[in-house]
């Protein structure tokens, strides 16, 4: 039995109040919400797709693209912003060739923009999963694009 | 209870239980609205109705609220005006400044609003959300970029048709309007009704437009350019052109096209008496062996695409008859062209119809032969009106001409079957005679004409009891498509047609708000039915002459000309 048939199963009554949990749970053992899964829901609790995508899209906590293995997140707070934040984007962007709010094809990696991580001290900053990297120079980006890069070649 | 309240220093009358909008229409004082929709729950979401009540310290919504007895109210003071003004405001601020080029130029919402406003400049910075039109469908265009979100098509998607193809998506500025996954419309589940057109306020829904095609056609020498027209369309004219709503315009309709260089017009009604004929016998033979019941009308291309999509387990149980349009069309392109010695290829034929999923209809490949189709354009009665101001036509200076032989004919039966429940009556009278071999005595069938949701009729004919069935909407054809898979077996027939009481309000009439003009409409379909002599197909004598050319193998070619296929579709439900 596939995972959304597994959560599924865990809802015993099918009724339209158990959407969100039903989604959540999906959310969680899949990472996101994908079409196969919400037709797979649709069919269960007998909601047309189209309502459970506008219900879905409402929240900022569902997403429809598989979470990434690598997230990066850069800051854009008043520090970072004024030590080169924005630079440091577009150089991302270009050499891993997504932009803001993408995930790579592949699943690899996502790049985000995020709000004041509270280490301006540090800035620029950003973070990769729940690592931190501070003090971001051309080298950190370099060593950070291979990385990434180097683990999806393997 | 009536009670009296105060409307801008003057006393009027209102009822316990109205709302204040109803109150103030009924008084004659109009207050704009947009997200509103009559016999729908007030959703209070737009905000333009917004008036003022004494005491109440915020302007209030009067499609969502109710009227008191103590309400002392303003519907146009300054306070009111510049909030209705800002809404409108808002709504530009993100909506394309394109109107001279929009299809709803001169009939949109928004443009009214705003002229009534009196607008006269932006006053609020652009901000345009990119959204790229979806022109995928054959039959409905979206343009999400003049989409003010009043969530109309929404409601009407899935509350009067029942299919929820569009919906909200996200929020915030960012929200938009369209089918599960953001997709394209041709590959969701919509089955083309264009009832979404018919509600919206704006040029974000409307109906692919074909008339560049046929007037390419027109020019063409080397084109045979024909075209039918639909027995609801002829009716459904009048009051774009001064004459009073629901009058019959057939006449005036044929010398127009005429004009416009058509070679031959023909009535589609001709081919509904075909298929009417068809139909009841399909019908006769079921009986007989008692397969297939109940069977379920064809002529609806929106309640096909539905069953074809939600219900293939009953696909057996739709009649194969081809629906009036497809039928004409396969008579047009092979025994006409073959009767006058023109090559099909050169053919160019165009249909009139009150219908967006005709268009649809006309593309699927069962209505193809050879790479050829039957029909090759399909115009709504929206561009029907457009067509004849292009060519500045006054159809009122025109002198009424008949139709061309041979499909020129057509008896009562063939006219109803515009209106809901006006194919099962014809259908029915016909079986009677096939059943019986004698003629109906009294032609109208009573409880296949009131207004409810589910109209039934049940009859003794011979040693066969009879149910017919009507419905209009899906939500009703659900709740009978269920009974039948229930078990239930006291019906043989069951006519669905999508549109809101049948063709007669179809996606691709001229939008218009008074529901006075579907119901004049439908009375003088039903008053040509009572004045006309032939009221049965199976009496048109152009239909029998045409049958009578055919016999042998002959015969049954051109019978399988008249007959169709379903298949299965696998879409996002
Ligand atoms: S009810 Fe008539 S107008 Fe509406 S989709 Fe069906 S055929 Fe077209
Ligand atoms: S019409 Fe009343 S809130 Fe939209
Ligand atoms: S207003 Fe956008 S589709 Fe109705």
């Amino acid at each position: 039995m596939g995972q959304i048939e597994t959560v599924l199963q865990r809802f015993q009554t099918n009724t339209r109040d158990n959407l969100l949990p039903i989604l959540q749970e999906i959310q969680q053992e899949t990472g996101f919400l994908s079409e196969e899964a919400i037709i797979k829901v649709s069919g269960y609790l007998k909601i047309p797709t189209s309502k459970i995508y506008a219900v879905a899209t409402f929240y900022d906590q569902f997403r429809f693209t598989p979470r990434a293995k690598y997230r990066i997140k850069i800051c854009s707070g008043t520090a970072c912003h004024i030590t080169g934040a924005e630079n440091i984007l577009s150089q991302l962007e270009k050499r891993l060739n997504i932009k803001a709010g993408e995930t790579s094809k592949d699943a690899m990696v996502s790049l985000e923009i995020s709000q004041c991580i509270g280490a301006c001290g540090l800035a620029p900053v950003i973070l990769v999963n729940d690592t931190f990297y501070a003090v971001v120079t051309a080298e950190k980006i370099d060593e950070i694009v291979d990385f990434v890069k180097g683990t999806s070649g393997n | 209870m009536i009670f009296n309240i105060e409307v801008n220093d003057k006393t009027i009358k209102a009822k316990k239980g109205d709302t204040i909008l109803e109150t103030l229409r009924k008084n004659g004082i109009t207050v704009p609205t947009l997200c509103n929709m009559e016999t729908f729950t007030p959703t209070g979401a737009c905000r333009i109705c917004v008036v003022e009540v004494e005491g109440r310290d915020d302007l209030v919504t009067s499609c969502s609220h109710p009227v008191e007895e103590w309400m002392k109210i303003k519907t146009h003071s300054p306070r009111v005006i510049r909030a209705r003004r800002t809404i409108v405001e808002l709504l530009l601020s993100s909506h394309p400044d394109d109107c001279l080029y929009c299809i709803r130029n001169g009939c949109c919402e928004l443009q009214q609003l705003a002229r009534e406003l009196g607008i006269r400049e932006r006053r609020l910075p652009v901000v345009k959300p990119l959204r790229k039109k979806d022109p995928s469908s054959a039959s409905v265009v979206r343009d999400p970029a003049k989409c003010i979100l009043c969530g109309r098509c929404v409601r009407i998607c899935k509350d009067r048709i029942g299919i929820s193809t569009l919906d909200f998506i996200g929020k915030g500025m960012e929200t938009t309007i369209g089918p599960s996954f953001n997709n394209k419309l041709n590959v969701s589940n919509c089955i083309n009704c264009g009832q979404c057109i018919m509600v919206c306020p704006t040029g974000a829904l409307h109906e692919k437009d074909n008339i560049s095609q046929v007037m390419e056609a027109l020019q063409n020498p080397e084109k045979y350019v024909v075209v039918q027209i639909s027995p609801t369309v002829s009716i459904s004219l009048a009051e774009e052109f001064g004459s009073k709503a629901g009058k019959e315009m057939s006449g005036l309709l044929i010398s127009t096209l005429r004009k416009m260089g058509f070679n031959r017009v023909f009535k589609t009604a001709f081919a509904a008496d075909i298929m009417i004929n068809q139909v009841a016998e399909e019908l006769f033979q079921r009986l007989e062996n008692g397969a297939n019941l109940p069977m379920f009308s064809s002529d609806c291309p929106a309640f096909i695409k539905y069953m074809e999509e939600y219900h293939h387990d009953l696909l057996q149980n739709i009649s194969l008859c081809k629906s009036p349009q497809q039928i004409m069309g396969s008579l047009i392109k092979h025994h006409y062209a073959r009767q006058q010695k023109i090559k099909a290829e050169n053919i160019f034929s165009v249909s009139l119809m009150p219908c967006t999923a005709k268009k649809f209809e006309a593309q699927r490949e069962e209505n193809t032969h050879k790479g050829i189709s039957d029909i090759d354009t399909v115009l709504t009665t929206r561009e029907v009106v457009r067509l004849i101001n292009l060519f500045g036509l006054d159809m009122q200076q025109s002198v009424p001409e008949l139709a061309d032989s041979p499909f020129a004919i057509r008896s009562s039966s063939g006219k109803i079957i515009g209106t809901s429940g006006g194919v099962a009556e014809a259908v029915y009278r016909t079986l009677y005679y096939k059943l019986t071999g004698k003629n109906l005595v009294n032609f109208k069938i009573a409880p296949l004409r009131v207004n409810k949701n589910i109209r039934e009729f049940h009859s003794k004919v011979g040693n066969h009891k009879i149910g017919f069935a009507a419905v209009n909407g899906l939500e009703n054809a659900r709740e009978l498509i269920n009974q039948v898979k229930a078990g239930r077996n006291d019906l043989q027939f069951i006519e669905v047609m999508v549109c809101p009481g049948g063709c007669i309000n179809g996606g691709g009439q001229p939008i218009t708000k008074n529901t006075e003009i579907a119901k004049a409409r439908v009375k003088n379909m039903y008053d040509i039915d009572e004045k006309d002599s032939i009221k049965v197909s199976y009496k048109n004598p152009a239909v029998i002459d045409l049958f009578g050319k055919y016999t042998g193998k002959e015969k049954d070619s051109f019978l399988e000309k008249l007959t169709t296929t379903y298949q299965k579709r696998d879409v996002l439900l």
